[in-house]
């Protein structure tokens, strides 16, 4: 168990045979046949975990998406809440013991929080007066392993709590997850954190440890070193138009916890099909971290290879032979068949929605926000996707890039395009705007100058000198938009593949330069325009004579840790690294975004 | 001779020996008081009561002092509650004093009041004339006999639940005498009315009894109960003592006195014998008649333990006991016992005599039995000088075992290191071997810190290596909670000192002892202490608890855990009033923005009085203006929204302010739409307004609006365009392109007739397109061919690279033409 497993990677599965475990004897605490009420958000997660079957031989009998709308529920006389600690949810769940209580219905009640208690939680139940009839516990559920190199807190809120309604209670989780990582793996020797969150974590995470430092052994180390990265520090990535086959698959059909359902008018049949995408489908391997032009030929020549396969079977002389094509290979390739028309079938549609709809021009506005030349074309571009009432996410996003590219919107400008955004889009976008000016990704010049974005803050005097914006200059000096025009996007030499080589992903681009000069020293030209700074701790001792700990491969694995969320192109963009530079990454995040669900969660709903 | 001092009692041995000479030998005389001595060697409390014994009725109340078991003085103090009728300790050695009203008064030995509690109204009323101090399954439990004869019972000290027992029926004056009896995780009571004896319990039943008694009796006047209670013994108004088994089933014998007056004492030495004691004179008799007689000079009184009876008199603190069958089988004269074989082969051994040999000899194949006799025999000495010999014998014998396990006798020698050292005088607790089994070692250091003996605990705890969790820092956290009650000292010294010894020990809580202090009344010294606990979660409750909840709050912000700063910040809330409240929680912003945070799901009234207090007035808009969306009246609506309008002009939000203003004219319009039209507009975008009336052929309204809201030309054309193509009124179209020039190009034209499938009248505009959009328009009607050309006839070749990207795998012929045409261009 201690070493680590395939090519390096340390081993999650433990993760998951973890919280299994804990989440049976769980419900193993409440005997007999009972229901699950599972919050929508974990339905997910909890499936990676926990097989249905399990649960059935666990006793539960029926399962129920939690809904808060619902003024009761019915079902048998046991039941287990299994919810995000939400006091919203907490009065729902109140509302169903009280109708319950009204109809003289007896039941028994237990709420599983996940993953911890809160004691606003508790005190909405015991305002709502039933807090006597239901048991409390934890479900410390934090990582779920997506893949053999991805963890997930699946937290999407986490953004929208922390940066814009300053709310850390997730950061206790984040820190906490950390610490129970580093309790199966060892101790993290060098820990770099890149602003405010970052810190924070780290802060807590130091402070947890030391008081379990009794309980603990921290004595097997599987990781090197811990990047902590806030995202704040980099909004622009999340915000491109991803490229990669993985990345377009999220942004088109959405992948949910690792896992993605196609259409029928991707599978082409009449039901539609749910895939399972990680690095143990060998057809997807290959392809998820291509560049998209890159895929389809790529697929259709493996489909033909696939088809040789098949063709064997008429050259098969014996009996036997048969038998054992039949036997072994048939399943194999019947299997791989279906996926791989799957896949197919979903580039189709992904090349079906690029090529229409001016997604040419759009990404052509988006590379050239990024250089940040041709500024009033651009404008003129966002504008007239307003007028012909395009998507107002997509809409969104351009403005989102032009503020962040450019330390905020000219007065003029920004007043202008809010007003025609409103009125495309409705009113209730003010709120969103508002946001937005609060997280600091749509700012005007002359507000951003003073207060608001943090990106800006630290950077405020720079950018009156040198009249160059804070995104240009890191540009400038990490070199994130390659010079040459012409990069091979089949056999890549840079990380800025995944962006068509139009742009190297900032956050990748900061992780790369902590590792190759150990530490932030020398990137002072560079760090001073991250906001929340950046700090660096080392807790390997330099035992006598043992400083050849660098040389040990273990100082190879790093676990890059975001804060607020990454992206697929991210994620491959570091593999990428990865395999470059020899390192191995561990991508841990609070939950997988792409420039939608991102804008999505700072958005104000429409009134229904 | 080791057997010199055996009494023989039947078959077996009695043995008394002196434990200690007392200390208080110069200033009591026992007589003179009411004693009671707590078992397991525990301290001794004396009762003085001068009214009983001056000649003339004295007011003054008694003196009660505590001495240990070595006569050596803890405590003293002149009572000044009630009439104390009973005195007695219970099993964790506190001092319970019952007093004739049924109060319970429960002190510690250091005579320091720890509580109290009653009897029950009916005791109160009537007295109590009798009362039995005795030790439950639940601990240490009290009965009292009230004046009307009934019985009321407890069974822990801890827990005082009050039970009545059953009545005993008939009876109509005071019992001779009673006993509680307790057995299978039940208390009753043995009550003796004339000849018979009623059994009572709490669910209300009683068994009259007759023991088998073979001569006549009118009463019983005394009973004692074996510590164990199993066995029973009595004595009739005849002078007999009748000993059975305690539910009455077997007799074991009945011994003549001859004494017409009741024994002072009445007890059992071990389960074995029992003892009466008249005057000086005491009587021990066995089960089977035997007996022993002992005569002191001095009063004394009895102790029973659970293997033996303690005598405790003004010169000696004695034991007697029954000798153990082990100590016998090694000692007795004549025995063959491999035990006593290797006694001797030891003591010839250490003369140099080379009988020792002929000995090992004869136990050679009984050698281990032998060790393992002489080790156990080791362990019921009392006199270290008579455990090194037998000790010593074992570890002689143990050299001829090859492959014996040396951990009894580690085992041994340790114990008996720890036993010697607290029955030394001036710890003072006389406890032996098989006492020390059935008590557990964790207690008996429990009992050394009880007597603040601290620094003996510990180091008996690092002798025996038991880890710190449960020894040492236990001990130390003892300590602790002691130093804090020392009101002589200042704060800071004993903040100091404590944390100088327990520094950051495992397993000290902090907080237990700040909690300690602040039990004593010095909130001080517990906010000093709890500077030195790391634990927030435990840190922040007590502060709370102290009322500093501003240090509360910082901690637990500092902790980063929100949920701690949650529970402070709800129980402020919940404390003071609501503009306190707001003040005290406007510089901690972090707090601020959890409560904010609070607000906004539970109570976002209180989320814009937050913000109105702060100014913050643009925050403010903002609630209102989500508030709004919630709102199902219209009125409401905007009325809300008005509120919002007044906070963005304060907020010199200029912007924000004339959006409202126009969302408000907004619903205006969509309401008198919907009413007029009888179609939903509310909640649509001016765009969506607009666009949904123009496909409604509602053009002049949409002109009205265009007017109305300044919208831009450029928009308007895109959205009157789209909005006919889509409804397909291509006539109303035309109209629209010949009328004013538009600003977004003849190509927006044809794109939408094209987006609509519409190419007949794409091709209407196309010629009125621009030259330069041209060859896209073209490319977007499908005329890639035609868009070629006309390329290729402006001489463009970027253009023709367009039309070329657009071609898709159908076009081959169409790629060679676009091929060959940029040859030619080239070459030109």
């Amino acid at each position: 168990m201690a070493a680590p497993s395939v090519k390096g990677f340390p081993d999650f599965q433990r993760l998951k045979i973890l919280a299994k475990d804990e989440f049976t004897s769980l419900l193993d605490q409440m005997p007999g046949r009972k229901d699950l009420v599972i919050d929508g958000e974990l339905m997910k997660p909890l499936d990676r975990i926990a097989s249905v079957s399990l649960l059935k031989q666990r006793g539960v009998d029926k399962i129920f998406k939690f809904d808060s709308s619902l003024k009761s529920m019915h079902g048998c006389e046991q039941r287990i809440y299994l919810v995000r600690p939400r006091m919203t949810t907490m009065k729902a769940i109140a509302d169903h013991i009280n109708s319950d209580r009204n109809i003289n219905f007896k039941r028994k009640y237990s709420i599983i929080f996940v993953p911890r208690k809160l004691h606003t939680c508790l005190s909405v139940l015991e305002y709502e007066g039933v807090m006597g009839c239901v048991t409390v516990s934890e479900f410390q559920l934090d990582f779920v392993p997506l893949d053999k190199d991805v963890l997930s807190l699946e937290l999407p809120e986490f953004l929208k709590s922390f940066y814009l309604e300053n709310d850390q209670t997730w950061i206790h989780t984040v820190a906490k997850s950390l610490v129970r990582l580093q309790a199966l793996s060892g101790e993290i020797g060098h820990v770099y954190c890149i602003g405010r969150g970052a810190k924070m974590v780290n802060d807590l995470m130091n402070f947890l440890m030391k008081r379990n430092s009794s309980e603990q052994d921290f004595s097997r180390h599987e990781i090197g070193s811990l990047i902590l990265i806030d995202r704040d520090v980099d909004y622009v990535t999340p915000l491109c138009s991803q490229l990669t086959y993985e990345g377009l698959l999220d942004e088109t059909f959405g992948i949910k916890c690792g896992t993605i359902e196609f259409g029928p008018e991707v599978t082409g049949k009449q039901q539609s099909a749910k895939l399972l995408l990680n690095s143990d489908d060998a057809i997807f391997e290959d392809v998820r971290n291509r560049h998209f032009s890159n895929v389809l030929g790529y697929l259709s020549s493996k489909a033909k290879s696939l088809q040789q396969d098949f063709d064997k079977r008429h050259g098969l002389k014996s009996v036997g032979d048969m038998k054992d094509f039949v036997a072994n290979e048939l399943r194999r390739l019947k299997e791989q068949k279906s996926v791989l028309a799957n896949h197919i079938g979903a580039c189709e549609q992904i090349l079906g929605k690029k090529t229409k709809g001016g997604f040419e021009d759009y990404l052509q506005t988006e590379h050239s926000l990024l250089e940040g030349s041709g500024l009033r074309d651009n404008v003129n571009f966002i504008e007239e996707l307003l007028f012909k009432q395009d998507n107002m996410l997509k809409t969104l996003k351009l403005i989102c890039l032009l503020s962040l590219t450019q330390n905020g919107i000219s007065p003029q400008t920004y007043k202008s395009l809010k007003t025609q955004y409103l009125q495309s889009h409705g009113f209730e976008q003010l709120v969103t705007f508002s946001n937005l000016k609060s997280l600091g990704i749509v700012t005007d010049q002359e507000t951003g100058s003073q207060a608001g974005t943090p990106l800006n803050k630290v950077a405020s005097g720079m950018a009156a000198m040198t009249r160059r914006s804070t995104f240009q200059s890191l540009c400038k000096k990490l070199s994130l938009i390659p010079k040459s025009d012409d990069i091979d996007l089949k056999n890549p030499t840079d990380m800025s593949y995944v962006f068509s080589g139009a742009y190297t992903p900032l956050s990748c681009k900061l992780v790369e330069q902590v590792l190759t000069r150990g530490g932030f020293t020398g990137m002072e030209e560079i760090t001073k325009y991250l906001p929340g700074g950046v700090h660096s701790e080392n807790h390997v001792k330099a035992s006598k004579g043992k400083s050849a700990r660098q040389d040990r491969p273990v100082s190879k694995v790093v676990l890059v840790y975001f804060l607020g969320g990454c992206t697929y192109s991210e994620i491959t963009a570091l593999r990428f690294l990865g395999k470059l530079k020899g390192y191995i990454f561990v991508i841990a995040t609070t939950a997988i975004i792409n420039s939608s669900t991102m804008l999505e969660s700072v958005m104000e709903k429409p009134p229904i | 001779m080791a057997t010199a001092d055996w009494n023989p009692l039947g078959e077996i041995y009695y043995k008394k020996c002196e434990v200690y000479s007392m200390g208080w030998s110069d200033i009591v005389d026992i007589s003179k008081f009411e004693v009671s001595a707590a078992p397991y060697g525990g301290p001794i409390a004396l009762l003085k009561d001068e009214s009983k014994t001056a000649r003339v009725q004295v007011s003054t109340k008694p003196i009660i002092t505590v001495f240990t078991a070595a006569g050596k003085q803890i405590s003293q103090m002149r009572w000044n509650s009630g009439s104390i009728h009973k005195m007695g300790w219970s099993h964790t050695e506190d001092l319970l004093f019952v007093q004739d009203d049924g109060v319970v008064l429960v002190y510690d030995m250091f005579l320091t009041f720890k509580k109290t509690f009653g009897m029950g109204q009916e005791a109160k009323d009537v007295k109590v004339i009798d009362c039995k101090i005795f030790s439950s399954y639940q601990g240490t439990g009290i009965a009292v006999l009230t004046s009307t004869y009934r019985v009321f019972i407890i069974n822990s000290v801890d827990d005082p639940r009050i039970r009545r027992l059953a009545e005993v029926p008939g009876l109509s004056s005071a019992p001779s005498s009673w006993a509680v009896i307790n057995l299978d995780r039940q208390s009753r009571a043995l009550i003796a009315k004339g000849s018979e004896l009623c059994l009572i319990d709490q669910g209300g039943q009683y068994q009259v009894q007759t023991p088998d008694v073979s001569t006549e009796v009118t009463q019983f006047l005394a009973m004692s109960l074996s510590f164990n209670n199993r066995c029973l013994a009595m004595f009739t108004d005849k002078g007999v003592i009748w000993i059975g088994s305690s539910d009455l089933q077997k007799k074991y014998c009945e011994f003549n006195t001859k004494s017409p007056t009741p024994p002072q004492q009445l007890s059992w030495c071990g389960a074995g014998a029992v003892v009466g004691l008249w005057g000086n004179m005491m009587l021990v008799v066995g089960p089977d008649k035997d007996w022993i007689n002992f005569n002191f000079d001095n009063p004394v009184h009895l102790v029973e333990e659970e293997d033996g009876l303690r005598i405790i008199g003004k010169y000696q603190h004695e034991f007697l006991y029954k000798v153990p069958e082990v100590t016998e089988k090694i000692f007795k004269i004549g025995s063959m016992e491999p035990g006593a074989m290797l006694f001797e082969a030891s003591k010839e051994f250490y003369k140099g005599s080379q009988k020792a040999d002929e000995y090992i000899r004869i136990i050679k194949d009984k050698l281990e039995i032998a060790v393992s006799q002489c080790i156990e025999a080791a362990g019921h000495e009392i006199d270290p000088a008579k455990q090194k010999p037998l000790l010593r014998a074992a570890a002689f014998g143990k050299c001829f075992l090859t492959d014996y396990n040396p951990e009894a006798y580690v085992n041994m020698c340790q114990m008996l290191r720890v036993l010697n050292q607290v029955r030394n005088h001036v710890i003072g607790i006389p406890l032996t071997y098989s006492q020390l089994q059935h008590l557990s070692m964790p207690i008996l250091i429990d009992r050394l810190v009880l007597r603040k003996l601290f620094y003996y605990a510990v180091k008996i705890c690092q002798y025996l290596k038991i880890a710190d969790a449960e020894g040492a820092s236990r001990i130390l956290a003892h300590w602790a909670c002691y130093k804090v009650q020392q009101k002589n000292e200042d704060d800071e010294t004993i903040a100091r000192a404590i944390n100088q010894k327990l520094g950051d020990t495992p397993g000290i809580s902090y907080s237990d002892i700040a909690n300690h202090a602040l039990e004593e009344g010095r909130p001080d010294l517990a906010t000093r202490l709890l500077d030195f606990e790391p634990r927030a979660g435990q840190q922040v409750p007590l502060l709370m608890k102290m009322h500093k909840d501003n240090i509360a709050l910082s901690k637990a912000i500092e902790s980063g855990d929100t949920d701690l700063v949650y529970t402070v910040l709800l129980h402020l809330k919940e404390s003071m009033n609501q503009g306190e409240f707001f003040m005290a929680i406007r510089n901690m912003p972090i707090a601020y923005a959890l409560f904010i945070q609070y607000c906004r799901q539970q109570n976002r009234k209180l989320m814009e009085d937050l913000f109105y207090q702060e100014d913050n007035f643009q925050e403010e808009g903002t609630c209102k203006v989500v508030n709004s969306f919630n709102e199902d009246r219209m009125e409401d609506r905007i009325e809300e929204l008005k509120l919002a309008q007044a906070c963005f002009t304060k907020a010199k939000n200029e912007f924000a302010k004339v959006q409202t203003e126009e969302q408000i004219k907004l619903l205006k319009y969509q309401q008198r739409l919907e009413e007029e039209m009888n179609r939903p507009y509310l909640n649509l975008s001016l765009h969506q307004t607009i666009y949904r009336l123009t496909l409604a052929n509602n053009h002049k309204v949409a002109e009205q609006l265009r007017k109305e809201f300044k919208v831009p030309d450029r928009r308007f054309w895109w959205l009157k365009i789209n909005a006919l193509g889509e409804c397909g009124d291509w006539v109303e179209l035309e109209r629209f392109s010949k009328g004013k020039k538009a600003p977004v190009g003849m190509e927006a034209f044809v794109e939408v007739c094209a987006k609509h499938g519409n190419m007949k009248e794409a091709m209407k505009y196309l010629v009125k397109v621009s030259p330069e959009q041209k060859v896209k328009c073209l490319v977007k009607v499908g005329e890639r061919k035609k868009a070629a050309e006309t390329a290729f006839e402006n001489k463009n070749e970027e253009e023709l690279s367009y039309v070329l990207s657009k071609c898709g795998p159908s076009d081959k012929q169409l790629v060679d033409t676009i091929r060959g045409m940029k040859q030619q261009m080239s070459r030109r």
